[in-house]
């Protein structure tokens, strides 16, 4: 008898304790897990042109600029439109780094190499939202300098 | 032949027996209106979407990818149509363009862009002909809308300021030098088959065996 009064006081108490305290989360807000959050609003990408410093060694530069709408495919890159080296004089763009011209045995090439090709699988436009969940990474951003070509080929 | 048109001219340098000097002018003025009328509204049928895209070369290649561009839809709703960028507005001009467009009508009748390869194979020709055309009217048809005058510049981002104040300024460069491809999807562009200011850097290649269609 006496467990049983117990039992139903911890259950009073995690049941009150779940009424103090309604459901919370940082990526769906109050909504319940039953039911479907509102998207959250699209904002434009962000386009002042001011790059960003690294984060941490070796991270791709993320893009300062819109870039929605550009042509990636087999037949033209945008982005290489400005940034390929050729064209940084004229554009007065950040030319891509050298190490992009190199291909995977170590051949200097003189057009983008075909892995580095498709610049959005690591180089992304940034969005004006704050993260959703904090963060304490801290990061090795000393490093400017871009990776160094490979000096040969590697064994295959 | 020649006896022919000698009837013809007398009969035409006659005077006329049985209609009067009124009916024949107000009669020639009012025909006259309704002939023009028609001309003009008939043409004006041809410049329009529905026209463009009623056969399936327009409608399943350029403007299905003009669709996703800031042409087709935007924030403030205003639109540019196939002919606002196509056709020039002035009328001569225009005259001109729908006698050239006569070929495109031999190319519908023989199927010239009849399937998507097709279409594809001879994209680029189409493509440098619109930039001819462009690059000789300095981009008329954009100015249309875009005019530089009213450019604010404060309003565009930093890079276009760059690109604007100064190539634009000073008519180094024209609009489509550097926005080809707005509109549409650009085809390849062969290195060295470009005019110099074509945007076309080289595109890296697989191998023609290890190449789909």
């Amino acid at each position: 008898m006496k467990r049983r009064a117990v039992f139903i006081a911890l259950l009073a108490a995690v049941l009150a304790a779940a009424q103090a305290e309604p459901f919370f989360d940082a990526a769906r807000g109050r909504t319940p897990i039953d039911k479907e959050t509102a998207p959250p609003r699209l904002l434009n990408q962000i386009n002042d042109d001011q790059r960003l410093p690294r984060n941490y060694r070796y991270q791709p530069p993320v893009i300062p600029h819109r870039i929605d709408g550009y042509q990636v495919d087999r037949n033209f890159n945008k982005c290489l439109d400005c940034h390929a080296r050729e064209k940084s004089d004229f554009s007065q763009a950040v030319p891509v780094s050298e190490t992009h011209y190199v291909d995977r045995d170590g051949k200097v090439l003189t057009h983008i190499s075909r892995r580095r090709y498709f610049c959005k699988q690591c180089h992304v436009a940034q969005e004006p939202v704050a993260p959703l969940v904090g963060n304490a990474f801290k990061g090795d951003a000393g490093d400017a300098t871009p990776l160094p070509a490979p000096a040969s080929a590697p064994a295959r | 032949m020649l006896k022919t048109l000698r009837r013809y001219w007398d009969i035409i340098r006659r005077p006329s027996l049985h209609y009067s000097l009124g009916f024949l002018t107000i009669g020639g003025f009012i025909g006259g209106i309704v002939f023009w009328g028609g001309f003009n509204t008939a043409m004006e049928a041809t410049n329009t979407e529905v026209f463009c895209t009623g056969c399936h070369e327009m409608r399943d290649n350029v403007f299905a990818e003009l669709k996703t561009t800031i042409h087709y839809t935007n924030r403030s709703g205003v639109r540019a149509i196939c002919s606002n960028c196509h056709v020039p507005h002035n009328w001569t001009d225009k005259m001109a363009r729908k006698m050239q467009a006569s070929k495109e009508v031999w190319g519908k009748i023989f199927g010239t862009i009849a399937t998507q390869e097709k279409f594809r194979d001879k994209r680029l020709e189409l493509a440098q002909h619109e930039w001819a055309r462009l690059k000789s009217n300095d981009s008329l048809e954009c100015r249309n809308c875009h005019q530089f005058e009213s450019m604010d510049f404060t309003r565009q981002s930093v890079r276009a300021q760059n690109m604007h104040s100064t190539y634009l300024a000073s008519k180094e460069k024209t609009c489509i030098d550097c926005h080809k491809g707005i509109a549409h999807r650009l085809p390849f562009i062969p290195p060295g088959d470009a005019p110099t200011d074509t945007p076309g850097q080289a595109v890296p290649r697989a191998p023609d065996a290890a190449r789909s269609p």
